[in-house]
């Protein structure tokens, strides 16, 4: 093996690398991603602001006053967040069976569609507990039937889940459409809104916030145990890993893949719950706002770990906030969130990467040799 | 009948964005990656491609000439779409990424790029993108000389579209004969069915499946572009753009991998995109038949799932990653 028919640039498969080398490989790819983000929006931001480095500061300072800098501010910041971990929790279990659920909006959706019939009609005759737990219930089950849909057709004759749950979303958004133009449309007729929900319709506050936040870090809880400690959940991870071998071992793959993602699509659905009755205590077709592609962002960048989950949506939740702020201030568009979201995902795909390999230049192998 | 060939008209002139996503996307997947950023890449073109059209008009004044902003906006939505693609390859081809999650990046990339260059553009023009009546009539307006639209029916049926039906459908027919009837669609296709063996006949996966991709989503941006400047009225609609790129992802697989069968299917789905405004039923309220599209989707989904013909199958490495070592 000398000189010029080693190729330049070779791979090879690493050994395992210890925990913390990996986190700080995936840390540095998110700063990478920030950075990147930053020269954006410090291109976009009018010169009067100073030079290219005080506006790359100035940027970042933005959103993060934007964020956090008051108390109103916060308090938004967790009600982006909340659909965000929630529906990052609700599509992990997919993603680690390598069911490529992308139709978590129209879930959410189809869950706040059920949690609202609840909303309209039964409010004047339950008391508030009941009726919340009954849209709670009915918001899992929507949602959930929703998602198994596109499951069944899986599971039975191998059509594209990806595609299929894709199209599950503008069936429904399309739905709600209808909803808020036709029979729940809100008198008198012409606003195409549906009615505000009775008071005893939505959740109550805790610390200022509606209690939303205190499903969702529950729910990351039972998700950790779930995933980790139950023998669905690591039914789940071994499908994930290799059909045959699920199959090879007993496992009846339909059915896995029926129930989580039946699992998925009601977590998803008391997501929809959650924003209908708490974030926005009424229904209309833009809901889920995005909630669900985010979260698939989310869900990966945290290497599907749940409490990863909770850094990352924060983080996230803190740009999205942040970034209508950029967008008033300094006439940044707010879709700048979206572009360094992306280009996250982009740096964390491509970091995996030296994880798992090592680059070997020609020359080093000899010097190494030697040594 | 006048009825009928409005629809037909109609149908054709809005499914041409879907042709052009279609095809791209067809070239990318015969090299086996499966690139499910086609809505980023359609977003991304489309505002490349208004840019480039307005900022060509601003920049030489009233001597701006139609056809040389209608090659400025194809060639802009190209690289665009392009550079997405690119991204989507490096990743997924170097460095080995999951070709699922990458193109769900390039979608939430792309569409963020999209209204972010859509979005800055109005507000550094203080209000409207939009461009001169005199250029948006190169770009809407038929080619063909006026005594043959004039003709009747055959006038409005074969003569009466914007020039980007025209070049979809020679796209697609290049595209059929390229795969179909050249060495070099051979190799791809053999790529895109068994790279392992592609590799050991001598031919260049990575140098295939990145040309492919990079070239596929130009021809898939393109798309975002015309609907833009076509269906949408030269203005920046992202509302409007967006399930475009998704489609035209489902629509290759209704279409089994074939550019020609792209052809009547983007017509097709064209067609049910605005059937509601040209056929009305009283017992469909319009909301609910604007989601048409999207049901038959679903049926056709399942619909070819269920029949598994040997020839209606997908590329056989599709949506896996080769690497030599790990044969």
């Amino acid at each position: 093996m000398t000189g010029k028919k080693t190729p330049l640039i070779r791979l090879a498969k690493r050994d395992a690398m210890p925990s913390w080398q990996r986190w700080a490989i995936r840390l540095a790819a998110i700063v990478l991603a920030l950075l990147v983000g930053g020269v954006v929006m410090a291109a976009v931001i009018s010169p009067d602001n100073g030079n290219f480095f005080r506006r790359f500061i100035g940027a970042y300072a933005t959103v993060l006053d934007g964020a956090l800098g008051k108390k109103t501010a916060i308090r938004q910041t967790v009600k982006n967040f909340i659909p965000l971990l929630g529906t990052a929790l609700a599509i992990a279990p997919c993603f680690k069976m390598r069911f490529w659920n992308i139709g978590a909006e129209g879930q959410i959706t189809a869950g706040a569609v059920c949690a609202t019939y609840f909303a309209l009609f039964w409010a004047d005759k339950l008391p508030q507990v009941p009726l919340l737990l009954i849209m709670a219930a009915a918001g899992a089950l929507g949602g959930g039937l929703w998602a198994l849909v596109p499951a069944f057709f899986k599971a039975r004759w191998g059509t594209n889940e990806t595609l299929f749950t894709l199209m599950m979303n503008y069936i429904v958004i399309g739905f709600v459409k209808w909803l808020q133009g036709g029979p729940w449309e809100k008198q008198p007729k012409g606003s195409q809104q549906i009615a505000q929900f009775a008071e005893n319709a939505c959740l109550p506050k805790v610390a200022g916030v509606y209690c939303g936040w205190i499903v969702v870090l529950v729910l990351m809880v039972v998700m950790f145990l779930y995933m980790k400690y139950t023998k669905q959940g690591y039914e789940i991870a071994v499908v994930g890993e290799s059909e045959r071998t699920a199959r090879y071992a007993g496992m009846n793959v339909g059915k896995i893949v029926m129930r989580t993602m039946f699992l998925s699509g009601a977590i998803a659905g008391i997501v929809g719950f959650l924003l209908v009755s708490g974030a926005n205590n009424t229904l209309y077709d833009g809901v889920a706002d995005g909630a669900g592609f985010t979260a698939i962002t989310v869900a990966w960048l945290s290497q599907l770990n749940p409490f990863g989950m909770a850094g990352i949506s924060a983080m996230l939740a803190v740009l999205e906030k942040g970034s209508d702020t950029l967008q008033t201030r300094m006439a940044v568009p707010v879709a700048i969130s979206d572009v360094i979201t992306g280009v996250l995902l982009f740096f964390m795909l491509g970091c995996e990467f030296f994880i798992r390999y090592k680059v070997i230049f020609r020359g080093r192998e000899e010097k190494e040799g030697t040594k | 009948m006048n009825g009928i060939l409005k629809l037909i008209v109609a149908a054709i002139f809005n499914g041409t964005p879907l042709l052009y996503g279609t095809v791209g996307e067809v070239l990318t997947e015969k090299s086996g990656n499966l690139n499910l950023g086609v809505e980023g890449m359609m977003y991304m073109g489309g505002a490349l491609g208004l840019g480039a059209a307005f900022y060509y008009e601003k920049a030489v004044g009233a001597a701006a000439s139609g056809p040389v902003a209608v090659a400025l906006a194809i060639l802009f939505a190209f690289l665009a779409g392009a550079a997405g693609a690119l991204i989507f390859s490096f990743l997924t081809v170097s460095l080995r990424a999951n070709q699922n999650v990458t193109g769900l990046a390039l979608t939430i990339f792309g569409t963020g790029v999209g209204q972010f260059l859509g979005e800055y553009m109005r507000v550094r023009e203080q209000g409207y993108v939009a461009v001169s009546n005199s250029l948006k009539a190169a770009f809407q307006l038929s080619p063909f000389p006026r005594f043959l639209q004039d003709l009747p029916v055959l006038g409005q049926l074969l003569f009466g579209y914007n020039i980007f039906v025209y070049l979809g459908i020679a796209i697609a027919l290049v595209m059929a004969w390229f795969l179909g009837r050249t060495r070099a669609g051979l190799q791809l296709r053999a790529v895109g069915e068994s790279p392992a063996t592609a590799d050991a006949a001598g031919i260049n996966v990575t140098r295939y499946k990145y040309l492919a991709t990079v070239i596929g989503g130009g021809i898939s941006a393109i798309g975002g572009m015309v609907y833009i400047m076509t269906v949408a009225g030269a203005v920046w609609n992202h509302e409007g753009l967006s399930g475009e790129g998704w489609l035209a992802v489902a629509l290759v697989i209704f279409c089994l991998w074939t550019p020609l069968r792209a052809l009547w299917g983007s017509a097709l789905f064209g067609g049910l995109m605005v059937l509601y405004l040209y056929l009305p039923l009283s017992f469909i309220p319009g909301q609910l038949y604007k989601i048409l599209p999207y049901v038959v989707t679903v049926v056709v989904l399942v619909a070819v799932s269920l029949r598994q013909k040997r020839e209606n199958q997908p590329p056989e490495s599709l949506g896996s990653a080769y690497f030599r070592e790990e044969r």
